[in-house]
This record gives structure tokens, sequence and C-alpha cells, in this order.
């Protein structure tokens, strides 16, 4: 937990000498750094910290105890050419039927895009194999304009916010 | 790349995302819309800077998801997570909010007005295109309910001379529709189906004999109309004209292509994408058929916007002249030199 917050101290170093041409080619080191990261291993540290504290919808445990997120499944792929990065989110549900997968869908993205002090693309699936409607599931939970709505819903909303909340 | 995307003016104001901005048919003005459930009317000032004329946050609930005007310019509708459509007159330089169309279960997504101005049509999550005719002063009548997607309509455009409507949806097709003359019902007349996900976006040429699509399956897709007894014998039964895909555009988009924008003028096809990026595309003369076109990308701004791009549109009197908005909260003006 406390590792996740030192992060957000600017223990940056902008390269000074970069000003004039910030947005061309620093490189993927770079970018990290500029962010607050040491390497990819730490921002997906990072990420994992954030998730693992999303409680169960129904069960009175953390994702992390039910082994529904995991570290190996979170995976930081390339920035995109604007330097952003993407991250590929794996989780698995408790049984292949799971009518709350969508719900978890919702509360792992809300609480990275919550916790991280910067943009990142997020896509989140499914573990292979892991749910009888996965495809259905998974362009749902990927669909921005879906997400968007879900958390303008009242009763929604208020079903992620409950998973997501610190522990007192 | 042989052209040039370069950036004009770069506009803020709105809270949180940016859905929707759309040029009013006589160009100059254009009006936004977005997360923080307000409409702005954008002008021109004297120095060609476009400033906020008008805020309209008394209309909608929920979040603004896509805008229209009305060809003649007097109107403009929008579309909401809050299920409504609202329909605004511009009396003098006032907008107000004098109609509510209510009638789909949940999020509307689009709308779009048609050629005469007389016809109204909106999509929603709840699967189905509505279409409404416009029976006097501010007065709308439903004409008709089209449940043909199985999944939510993310868009609808109609062709620019003719009283046919495309649609398009997370089913991954496109549909289009028209009134049958004989019982004045409407009916879906063609489902062009070769996209692999999602189509979040459709515009239509300037003849309307074309139609460009994008997708979350990160392609663009041209289609060719063919009308029935067409040279090339393309099969039309029941004399319906037929849509194929003649061509697919991959390999440029990285992430899934939010909106695609038809140049009237300049024939230039523009597209707003997840990767932050706005690229224009342009046929190939050389390279290029009615049945088999080729498009080059000839501009890409990388990192157009810092979050994903939403909505691209040209400006319909001023060639070359784009605008768009993202889920950066900005609406940005480029102007093309090729």
């Amino acid at each position: 937990m406390l590792s996740f917050f030192k992060k957000k101290s600017p223990e940056v170093e902008v390269p000074m000498n970069d000003q004039h041409n910030q947005s061309i080619d620093i490189g993927e080191d770079a970018l990290l750094r500029e962010l607050g990261y040491k390497d990819t291993l730490d921002l997906r540290e990072t990420i994992f910290d954030c998730l693992r504290r999303i409680r169960d919808p129904e069960k009175p445990c953390t994702l992390e105890d039910l082994n529904v997120v995991y570290e190996e499944g979170i995976f930081v792929l390339p920035p995109t050419k604007s330097n952003v990065y993407c991250v590929r989110v794996e989780f698995n549900p408790t049984v292949p039927h799971c009518s709350l997968a969508t719900l978890i869908g919702l509360c792992i993205r809300v609480q990275i895009e919550r916790s991280l002090p910067h943009n990142v693309k997020l896509e989140i699936y499914i573990k292979k194999g892991a749910h009888s409607t996965e495809d259905e599931i998974n362009k749902q939970i990927n669909d921005k304009e879906r997400i968007a709505a879900a958390m303008e819903n009242p009763n929604l909303r208020e079903l992620v916010e409950n998973c997501i909340k610190e522990e007192e | 790349m042989t052209g040039k995307l370069e950036l004009v003016h770069i506009l803020e104001g709105h809270k949180g995302r940016v859905w929707g901005v759309a040029w009013h048919p006589k160009g100059g003005t254009f009006a936004s819309c977005g997360e923080d459930k307000t409409i702005r009317i954008w002008s021109q000032n004297v120095n060609n800077q476009p400033t906020t004329k008008t805020i309209l946050s008394d209309g909608h609930k929920r979040t603004i998801r896509h805008i229209s005007w009305s060809p003649c310019g007097k109107y403009l509708a929008s579309g909401s997570f809050d299920a409504t459509t609202a329909i605004w007159s511009a009396v003098s330089n006032e907008f107000e909010c004098n109609v509510t169309l209510e009638g789909h279960d949940n999020e509307v997504k689009s709308v779009s007005w048609n050629k005469g101005g007389n016809l109204l049509a909106t999509c929603s999550r709840d699967k189905s295109v509505w279409i409404w005719e416009v029976t006097g002063d501010e007065e709308f009548d439903c004409a008709a309910v089209m449940n043909s997607h199985s999944q939510d309509v993310k868009k609808v455009c109609w062709h620019p001379t003719e009283d046919l409507l495309a649609s398009a949806s997370y089913d991954n097709t496109i549909k289009i529709f028209r009134e049958n003359t004989l019982d004045s019902d409407w009916e879906c007349i063609n489902t062009l189906t070769s996209h692999d996900s999602t189509v979040w976006s459709i515009d239509f040429d300037s003849t309307g004999q074309r139609l460009v699509s994008c997708s979350d399956d990160k392609t663009m897709k041209i289609w060719q109309v063919y009308p029935p007894g067409n040279e090339e014998g393309i099969v039309t039964p029941d004399n319906i004209p037929a849509w194929k895909c003649v061509c697919t555009v991959s390999g440029e988009h990285t992430r899934a292509v939010y909106d695609v924008s038809w140049d009237k003028t300049t024939g230039l096809i523009a597209t707003a994408c997840g990767d932050d990026a706005i690229r224009v595309f342009k046929e190939d003369p050389e390279n290029s058929s009615k049945n088999e076109p080729t498009f080059n990308l000839i501009a890409k701004v990388d990192g157009a916007h810092s979050q994903d791009v939403n909505t691209v549109s040209w400006n319909p009197k001023q060639p070359g002249q784009l605008l768009s908005c993202s889920d950066d909260g900005t609406i940005k003006i480029w102007k093309i030199v090729e």
C-alpha cells in the first residue's frame, strides 16, 4: 500500500535540456522515469497494488484473496506514439458463469484510472477459458461509451464505489 | 505523406470528456457537447478566434453524446445518455429547448436530420432506430421504430440527397433503411457485414454512392452502392440496390477508430482514433477505379489530442478545415495543407 503512495511523490527527473523537443522520441525508459517509475515492472507493481484492494462484490474478500487479480495478469504494452502507456489487465472470475464479471471488469478500470496520476490506455480481459461468455463480456467492458454510461447509472455506480472504496 | 494537418486553434471550456462537435450548415459557427451535460455554441469573432457564445445547460440530466444541426440551421438536436433527445431552436441569438423527444429505453447515442429537414433519426443502446417526422412548428411524431439491429446502435447518418438512412452498430453491422412506397412503412433493405467488431461511425460521400465506416476492429472500409441493372452485374434481389465493401484500410490505426468524416468538397476522409491520432486519407487517382479504389494516408498527427479522439468533422463551407474533440476536454481546429 505504502509503495503505491510513494510513487505519487515527484521523485521525477525531468531532463532540463530537453524541453524544446519533448514529444520527439524520448524513449521508453525516459518516459517511464518521467512518469515516476523505475521500469515497467515498477508500473506493473503500482497497478497491482491498487487492484489487490478491490473488494469482491459478493464475498467479504479482496480480489487478491480470491485470486481474481494477480500480478502476472498485468501486461505493460508499448506506449502509443503520443507517449501514453497501454496496459492489459487479465482477470480470472471465480466461476465460469460468474454474473458479476462485468462489474468486476468495471471496478478494475475505474480503480486504475483513479489511482494513477497519469493517463493510461486500458484493455481489460477475462482470462482465456475462464468464463462461458468471455467474448461478450470482454467486448462490453472495453466499450468506452458503455463504460461511461454505466458510471452515470446511480445503482451501478454505487456498486462500483462500494467495491473500490478504501478500507476504514 | 504528401499533406500536413496544421493546428489552428485549441479551445477549452468543457469540463471532462468532449463527445461531439458539429458545424452549423453555414460553417463559421459550431456546437460541442460532452460529459458535463452542456452544449456550447462557438462562433468566430473578428480575429477569427472561436469563442463560446452560449452555454446550454438545462436540457439533459446525463452526458450529451451527440448533436446535429438541421439543414436550415435553425434547430439543433441533442441525444443524451438520459434517454431523451432535445430539440433546441435558435430564436434570434438565443437557444430555447421547447421539445424533448422521449421513447428510447436508455442512452441515445446519435441524432441526424435528413436533407429536407423534415425527418430526424435517433438511435440507442436499446437496439432501436427511431424516425421522427416534423409535423409542424416544433411538433414531432414518431414515424417508425426499427428493431433490426441485435445490439446497441452507435450512429445514424442520412444519405446526402435521398431519404435513405444508414446505421452503425455494436453488432458489427451497418444497416440501410428506406420507406416502402407501397405501405409507407420504414424497413431495413441492406445489412452490410465485413467489420469484425463494433462499427462506431459512418459517413456518406457527396454523391451518396459511397459510404465510409470505421470500427473497433481498427479498420476503415469504403462501401459502393450498385443499383439494379448495374453494368458490373452485381445481383440486386427484389430490385434493391446492393452495397459492397470495395476497400479496407487496415494496418494504419493502432486502436479503435471512433469517428470518420468525409469532406463533401475535397473528398478527403478524416478519422478520429483511440490512439490519440487524427489521420487524413485521400483516394489515389492513379491506382483507383470505381470498384477497386485505393485510399492513401496523406497526413497524420500523433498525439493530436492527449487522449482518445472522439469526433472529427469537416467544415461544410470551408474546405479542408477540420474540427476535432477528445476525452482530454479540448476541441481543436485544424487545416489540411496538401
